[in-house]
């Protein structure tokens, strides 16, 4: 059973650097073998000029890590977890202004089995930058956070970026890749099936338009086909959907409509995502 | 690498008192059975004897102690760090993870230090407790029971498939050797076949010893007791350091 299978990429310095794909895709493999908690069974990996393998202390000297799976003794306080984790890596950081950034300062009494979901996620995401480091890894950084609670670990995310972090992380929400990272690779039953800026990776594998109108059944819509510009049209519900190439077809769609004398119920137009990308890469349609 | 180990072993430590079985069983129970028995049986010298009850109690109480940490203490921890997941958090730190097992057994040691020192201080306090054996010898002894017990404890940690699994077999192990080997019952009262099956539970060694250091006694007088609590020494951490798996 292979995992993961011939990834190949480099992250850059100081940009945020994002792996998508489904559950089972390989992200947790591919992050476990970079930050040395994994051996892969062939391949090369250099993380700052280290090999994971030969180097794994030094290496987990400069990298901060949040698992998706992980625990702290239950009766262990926040902050002595904070303190405890800080002896680790020599350099002393502000354990409390870290606290406090991730909106965990009232709870540094408390024991770790009575925080909730998301404070754990939080409390992990503030242990893995107590050492100071150059590089941190996020796995699953936002799933079970509430929207909130997403917004402020965004900010901080590219807070790390603008102090001159590198971030790489995993997660499987589009829309979370596609605001956040500057660069996105996608991968799908362990292999990089696509790997770019989301700009990019939206333009060159998705329909740039989508023209959402609310025409009545009386109209064919086939007639909207024979517009140059215009890939596919379907209809779904009361909505006929028009795929454009740009946006000189949607002129000639709305002027189509208005010789047919055609009374719109909504108009709207809606531009691709890194989700109709991701979907149509993974074939999961 | 100093500083880690004393923060990691203080952090155990504070762990383990915060569990309240785990507190009540290696700190209050032995005290509360010593106290008990001690009202019934009191610490008059038995006839022809300069020592009563409480003067090889406390040494067997130590015992009980020694046990308790060894064998329950580091089972219990092993397999939350095992099955939780929390060995997973300390392995993406810059840290050994036989750090984390020193540090592990430090903390056990230095709760069984802090038993023994509840159980000498109500036998002098409350029983006038007599003390004829030499102070260093007794602790090279206790130092010894405590390395043997923990060796043994880690059989189950090791050679078990499952946390749940090892917990059963630290049980099957635990309750013969704190009945039958004269730490919570004086072992004089156990029928004679019951004696001599106690002769292989390694904690009824641990026992004679310490009774016999307490009670005036030396070291090269024990070499039955010491040679087989070094062979479960030898023998334990050969078995965990093969078959032992952190995850």
């Amino acid at each position: 059973m292979i995992a993961v299978d011939g990834i190949s990429l480099e992250v850059s310095k100081c940009e945020i650097f994002g792996i998508v794909g489904p559950n089972g895709a390989g992200k947790t493999t591919t992050m476990d073998c970079i930050v040395s908690m994994r051996r892969p069974d062939s391949g090369f990996i250099s993380v700052l000029g280290l090999n994971p393998l030969s180097q794994r202390r030094a290496l987990l000297k400069k990298v901060g890590i949040q698992q998706q799976e992980s625990e702290l003794p239950d009766r262990m306080k926040v902050r002595e977890a904070m303190e405890l984790f800080s002896c680790f890596y020599g350099n002393s950081t502000d354990s409390t202004e870290i606290l406090s950034r991730l909106g965990l300062s009232d709870k540094t009494e408390s024991f770790f089995s009575t925080l909730s979901g998301g404070q754990k996620k939080r409390l992990f995401v503030a242990l893995s930058l107590v050492g100071d480091p150059e590089i941190v890894f996020f796995d699953e950084l936002t799933s079970g956070l509430d929207p909130q609670a997403r917004r402020s670990m965004w900010d901080l995310v590219r807070g790390l970026r603008d102090d001159g972090k590198t971030v790489f992380l995993s997660t499987h929400y589009m829309d979370e890749a596609e605001k956040l990272c500057d660069r996105v690779a996608i991968i799908d039953r362990g292999r990089i099936v696509a790997l770019d800026t989301p700009g990019s990776l939206v333009r060159s594998h998705a329909f740039a338009l989508s023209v959402v109108m609310g025409i009545p059944d009386s109209f064919s819509e086939i007639e909207l086909e024979s517009i140059p510009g215009v890939l596919e049209v379907f209809r779904e519900g009361g909505n006929v959907t028009a795929r454009v190439r740009d946006s000189s077809a949607i002129v000639e769609i709305v002027k189509l409509l208005v010789d047919r004398k055609i009374e719109l119920g909504n108009f709207h137009t809606e531009k691709s995502t890194l989700e109709d990308v991701f979907l149509k890469l993974t074939g999961k349609r | 690498m100093l500083e880690r180990y004393l923060k990691l072993t203080r952090a155990e430590f504070i762990l383990y008192l915060r569990e309240p079985s785990g507190f009540f069983f290696t700190l209050i129970f032995p005290l509360l059975l010593m106290m008990l028995f001690g009202s019934i049986w009191g610490n008059e010298p038995f006839p022809g004897e300069n020592f009563g009850y409480i003067d090889f109690a406390v040494p067997a109480f130590i015992g009980m102690v020694i046990l308790t940490t060894g064998i329950s203490g580091l089972t219990t921890s092993i397999a939350a760090y095992r099955e939780k997941g929390i060995l997973r958090r300390f392995k993406a730190a810059p840290i050994s993870p036989l750090l984390v097992l020193t540090a592990e057994l430090s903390a056990l040691f230095v709760i069984t230090i802090l038993g023994m020192i509840l159980l000498l201080a109500a036998g002098v306090i409350v029983f006038g407790m007599r003390f004829y054996g030499s102070i260093p010898e007794v602790i090279a002894a206790f130092v010894l029971s405590t390395l043997s017990i923990s060796a043994l404890g880690f059989v189950p940690a090791s050679l078990a498939p499952s946390a749940r699994s090892g917990m059963i077999i630290a049980n099957v192990m635990y309750f013969p050797m704190l009945f039958l080997s004269g730490a919570a019952l004086p072992r004089q009262m156990l029928p004679p076949f019951m004696k001599s099956f106690s002769q292989i539970l390694p904690l009824t060694h641990v026992i004679e010893l310490l009774q016999g250091l307490w009670l005036g006694g030396h070291i090269w007088e024990y070499p039955v007791q010491i040679s087989v609590l070094c062979f479960v020494i030898v023998a334990g951490f050969a078995i965990a350091a093969k078959y032992f798996r952190w995850e």
